[in-house]
């Protein structure tokens, strides 16, 4: 690790100002301690935003929810409100990591989450997203737990975050405020996906801070799911997960929104399952298309080849399970 | 005698200490003025190095000094091939130039803080000579050395050839890293020419005599303490580098220095259970009688040692049949040196035997358990002697009807509990029945308490609460007046904890203790005027017995409380306190027997195939390991075994990159042990017979055997849910995905 100056932030404003090109806001720090234990993140100053009063669950004037950038993942995934409308957010909170990271683990911080490929954590490995124009160990390597979708030649990193993925889903948008001012990022347009500069992972200028997302409502008996394959029960990264929110009406499907994880280079939202779904009677034909469409442009290499059927198999049973008549 | 205690489920005696955190671990010991080093690590898995540049790094905050092989003192080779002594690698290092593995130490920096000696530890720049590597076993060419087992009867070639049924497959098991919760770590404290070493170790006898071959030092001058170990698992019974590290360096710089491995190179420099590649050949009749086994190993070591995996150990014992082979050859790969893992050479070389008896099952058609009650072995055909002691027949028919194990229907994906399908699969498990050396001291002190102790060790699996048993049994102190003292090469020599072999070692030798004591107790009582029970020298005939109980001694003929209480009769004579002394060895009468406790596992998975989603379910174990002195550290032992177990047949694999030896996912998020939620509804069930040839209360070592056919009972329940016979551990959704 090296050595670092370390800031308390008393207020965004303090935050952002005191920020740098090579700041890094530090808020549960589940990654970013970890990495820089790891010499990956080398910050020259690190500003602790913890104190920030940015830790509220609110309901929007328009009936959506307003979230602080720190709350923490276990009272996100607890609290009634997300629990009984957003279910798909909830599911996917409780089954990222374990209690002890979730109790400290934010809201903010996991919409950053880095990926937890091999390469990219050592930094004897060349990685263009660590150090751009370095090559990409992964490739050639073990590459089971990368992606199949949003690859490039220069990166396959899978996006980590399960809550990401149901944020996908439930469109939520990131608020940010920077030295340019306030900005509202529909978290759709917030992740960038690698292509040959895979070191960009966001839209977030240095020194911009999310202050807070917000979810949109959902129309009254709209359901949502979050159903997350990996190898064992607990504590451990998806091979494939898939977040749906949908909405049916007399068997026919009046919108669906699918967002997949474990298998993109970013949280990924699949437009072409959702094209598949709509407007169509809700049955196993139509989940397997919406499969089929949402993997079509997956790019498999010999050890992660797997997931892209695994990715079609959790689509089918996340909108099964949420359009089967209780 | 009150036989109470000895069986019943008592709680650790030093579980508040753990469960409070006053149990102090090796690098916890404080220390004063106390240094830190931090190890440099190879990147490179074969070659040599050309320059180590410390100047930055010397210039670094803090830092002390800096150890390499360019300028360390030297460390002797281990006499371990000439003595009873053993070390892990026989190379010590810094010992040349030469890198044979990723992860090896090629450097210490010795700083005043942790964080001071991990940052100038980065800064050390390496330059190496790098060679390709030779990695993985399936990249080797076939071996052509001598083999490291070679076993046979009759002539199982012929048979297998002539035999109506045969089958013939290959098994694989990987890699698995053995990662302890407490790291492996040694604080180094030098007195004059005199060390102390505060380690985590399942042997302090063993590791005194290693560091002091290692270091030249007369046998007395090496302290080894090690009270609490959190745990080992196999990883920790012989020292490895970082221990004579922490040495070398606290003798430079002539300050008690700590060094601790990194949980990244606890998969590299600490041992794992090696790689094997295991054809089984078996030759059957059509009524399911066993003609012919034939069992070829290899199995992967080390450049700088030679490591065995014994896989074929159990395979001439475990089933009746006249003839057998068994054949192992080692590849030595760039990786480190393999070490014991729990149930070593056993576990994994049950897997491929068990799995082989399904499949051969399956080919008769025939229930698997009645395939194995047809092949029971009534006495051990390797040894041609009878075994001490074994009841596998009772084991398999009580876990079957735990199980409900005649309600199976054989049919693949034939039993279902709603959508999910269920897969049934059993085993049979073994291990060996062993018992070593002990020296154990019992002191009767005159405050009414009692203290045992002896230079073995608790690594968690309840050896202070068994010994502290054992006392009370033999006194009727009660259990929290009993002070055991182990992990401290300064007492009396004990076992190694190993093998499964502590309980049953180290038993004999603390009833013999103890016994010994009261004796010199109650020649006290007859001897001291104003006793009850003095006994006048002029007095004829015999005096009447006297024995303890409850803490009294009293008239064999009479209650307890109608005595003296112990302390008492000390307190007459102005003692302090009294001691007995037992050595006590391998049991003689083993010599004529086979020892092995055997059990029986019965499990269930649920497959979803929606979702190609298997999770084990329902387990069932039964094991006949003679007595069993406490049931609670005992059941938790098995059912420890079996969730070791879950992860090996479904999780666990070390993942070493080809091009430069690394250990992929080295740390506790991406190597996966089972987690809670992996773990089902389990139960555990002891036929008892005490097995007195091994010792006087019965009992075996229950350390190994409940891992031990785990894997193979649950691939044969993948199999009778899924269609998928998987023969390369660990069972991936991958290998059944395709198969709904």
């Amino acid at each position: 690790m090296q050595s670092f100056e370390y800031r308390q932030a008393r207020s965004p404003e303090g935050a952002i100002a005191n920020a740098g090109e090579k700041t890094r806001f530090i808020a549960g720090g589940t990654t970013l301690v970890d990495l820089m234990k790891l010499d990956v993140e080398r910050p020259a100053s690190v500003i602790d935003i913890n104190g920030l009063p940015l830790d509220r669950i609110e309901v929007s004037p328009d009936g959506g929810l307003k979230i602080g950038a720190m709350v923490r993942n276990s009272d996100l995934a607890w609290n009634a409100n997300v629990r009984q409308r957003y279910a798909v957010l909830s599911e996917a909170l409780l089954s990222g990591a374990s209690p002890q990271l979730r109790n400290m683990a934010t809201t903010g911080g996991n919409l950053l989450q880095r990926t937890r490929c091999y390469y990219f954590r050592d930094t004897n490995y060349k990685c263009n997203k660590r150090e751009p124009g370095s090559g990409c160990s992964a490739i050639d390597g073990f590459h089971r737990i990368h992606a199949v979708l949003g690859g490039s030649e220069h990166c396959i990193a899978t996006h980590p975050s399960d809550m990401a993925v149901a944020m996908m889903a439930l469109e939520a948008t990131v608020h940010t405020r920077g030295a340019k001012g306030e900005r509202s990022i529909p978290l759709n347009d917030f992740y960038l996906l690698p292509g040959s500069t895979p070191d960009s992972e966001n839209v977030l200028e240095p020194g911009e801070l999310i202050t807070h997302v917000t979810l949109p409502p959902l129309p009254q008996s709209t359901r949502s799911h979050y159903l997350k394959l990996r190898d064992r029960a607990s504590y451990e990264f998806a091979l494939a997960s898939a977040a749906v929110v949908i909405r049916t009406s007399g068997g026919r499907i009046e919108f669906a929104r699918v967002a997949l994880g474990g298998v993109g280079t970013k949280p990924w939202r699949s437009r072409e399952a959702e094209q598949e779904l709509h407007g169509h009677e809700a049955n196993e034909r139509i989940f397997r298309a919406a499969a089929e469409a949402a993997l079509k442009p997956a790019k498999p290499l010999r050890d992660n080849a797997f997931k892209v059927e695994l990715a079609k198999r959790v689509i089918v049973r996340a909108l099964e399970n949420t359009t089967q008549t209780a | 005698m009150s036989t109470s205690i000895i069986g019943a489920a008592v709680g650790r005696v030093d579980g508040k200490l753990k469960t409070t955190g006053a149990a102090r671990y090796a690098i916890d010991h404080p220390l004063d003025n106390v240094a830190y080093g931090a190890g440099v690590f190879s990147t490179i898995a074969n070659g040599k190095i050309v320059r180590i540049d410390t100047a930055e790094a010397e210039k670094m905050p803090g830092v002390i000094d800096i150890l390499h092989h360019g300028n360390a003192d030297q460390l002797y080779r281990p006499a371990g091939q000439f003595e009873h002594s053993r070390a892990s690698e026989a190379r010590p290092p810094f010992e040349d130039d030469g890198v044979y593995y990723y992860g090896q130490f090629i450097a210490v920096v010795v700083a005043n803080t942790l964080e001071q000696a991990q940052d100038a530890a980065t800064r050390v720049k390496v330059t190496y000579a790098e060679e390709k590597p030779l990695v993985h076993l399936e990249d080797a060419p076939a071996p052509t050395g001598e083999p490291v087992a070679n076993y046979s009867r009759g002539d199982a070639e012929a048979a297998f050839e002539s035999a109506p049924i045969k089958i013939d497959e290959t098994y694989i098991t990987p890699v698995e890293t053995h990662n302890p919760m407490e790291m492996h770590g040694t604080i180094a404290a030098w007195d004059g020419d005199k060390v102390t070493l505060y380690e985590t170790t399942q042997g302090v006898v063993n590791h005194q005599q290693v560091m002091s071959e290692v270091l030249g030092l007369p046998l007395e001058n090496v302290r080894v303490i090690s009270p609490f170990c959190g745990s080992g698992f196999g990883g920790k019974l012989f020292p490895w580098p970082h221990s004579m590290v922490a040495a070398l360096a606290a003798r430079r710089v002539k300050r008690p220095v700590k060094v601790y491995v990194p949980r990244s190179m606890m998969f590299t420099t600490v041992g794992h259970r090696p790689y094997t590649k295991q054809r089984m050949r078996l030759g059957a009749t059509a009524d399911g009688k066993l003609v012919s086994i034939q069992h070829d190993v290899l199995s992967t070591t080390s450049k700088v040692d030679t490591y065995v995996e014994h896989c074929t150990s159990s395979t001439p014992m475990l089933y009746t049949c006249p003839n057998v082979k068994a054949v192992q050859h080692l590849v030595p790969l760039n990786v480190g040196t393999p070490t014991p893992m729990r149930g070593p050479g056993t576990v994994p070389g049950i897997f491929p035997l068990e799995s082989a008896m399904d499949e051969l099952a399956i080919r008769l058609n025939m229930d698997p358990l009645e395939l194995r009650l047809r092949n029971y072995a009534e006495k051990d055909e390797s040894l041609n002697l009878p075994f001490s002691g074994k009841h596998l027949r009772e084991a398999y028919q009580i876990g079957a009807e735990r199980f409900g194990w005649s309600k199976r229907n054989p049919k693949v994906a034939s039993m279902r509990d709603g959508g999910l399908v269920l897969g049934w699969g059993m085993s049979t498990a073994t291990w060996h029945a062993g018992r070593g050396g002990a020296t154990v001291r019992v002191r009767l002190n005159a405050d009414g308490t009692a203290r045992a102790s002896s230079a073995t060790q608790d690594i968690g699996t309840g050896t202070y609460t068994v010994i502290a048993q054992v006392v009370s049994d033999k006194t009727g102190i009660p259990l929290n007046k009993i002070e055991v003292v182990l992990g401290d090469s300064s007492l009396p020599p004990g076992p190694t904890s190993g093998g499964s072999t502590a309980t049953a070692s180290v038993m004999p030798a603390v009833a013999g203790a103890t016994n010994s004591v009261v004796n010199t107790l109650i020649s006290i009582a007859q001897r001291t005027q104003g006793s009850p029970f003095y006994v006048k020298e002029t007095q004829g005939g015999d005096p009447p017995s006297l024995k303890m109980t409850k803490g009294f001694i009293h008239a064999a003929d009479k209650a307890p409380e109608s005595g003296v209480p112990f302390h008492e009769i000390l307190a007459m004579r102005r003692l302090s306190g009294i001691d007995g002394e037992a050595k006590t060895g391998p049991s003689e009468e083993m010599h004529k027997f086979s020892g092995h406790s055997f059990g029986s596992h019965f499990c269930e998975v649920t497959w979803d195939p929606g979702i190609a989603r298997l999770r084990v379910s329902r387990w069932v174990t039964v094991m006949d390991a003679g007595r069993i002195i406490n049931r609670k550290t005992a059941t938790n032992q098995i059912l420890g075994g079996v969730v070791m177990g879950i992860g090996m047949a479904l999780l666990e694999e070390t993942l070493y990159d080809p091009r430069n030896g690394k250990p992929l996912n080295n740390n506790y998020g991406d190597y996966l042990v089972s987690t809670n939620a992996d773990v089902p509804a389990m139960e555990c069930i002891f036929v008892e017979y005490p097995d007195l040839n091994l010792n006087e209360y019965g009992a075996r070592g229950v350390g190994e055997i409940g891992l031990a056919g785990v894997a193979s009972a649950i691939t044969m329940a993948v199999y009778h849910a899924t269609g998928v016979r998987v023969r390369k551990l660990p069972v991936r959704i991958e290998d059944l995905l395709g198969h709904v």
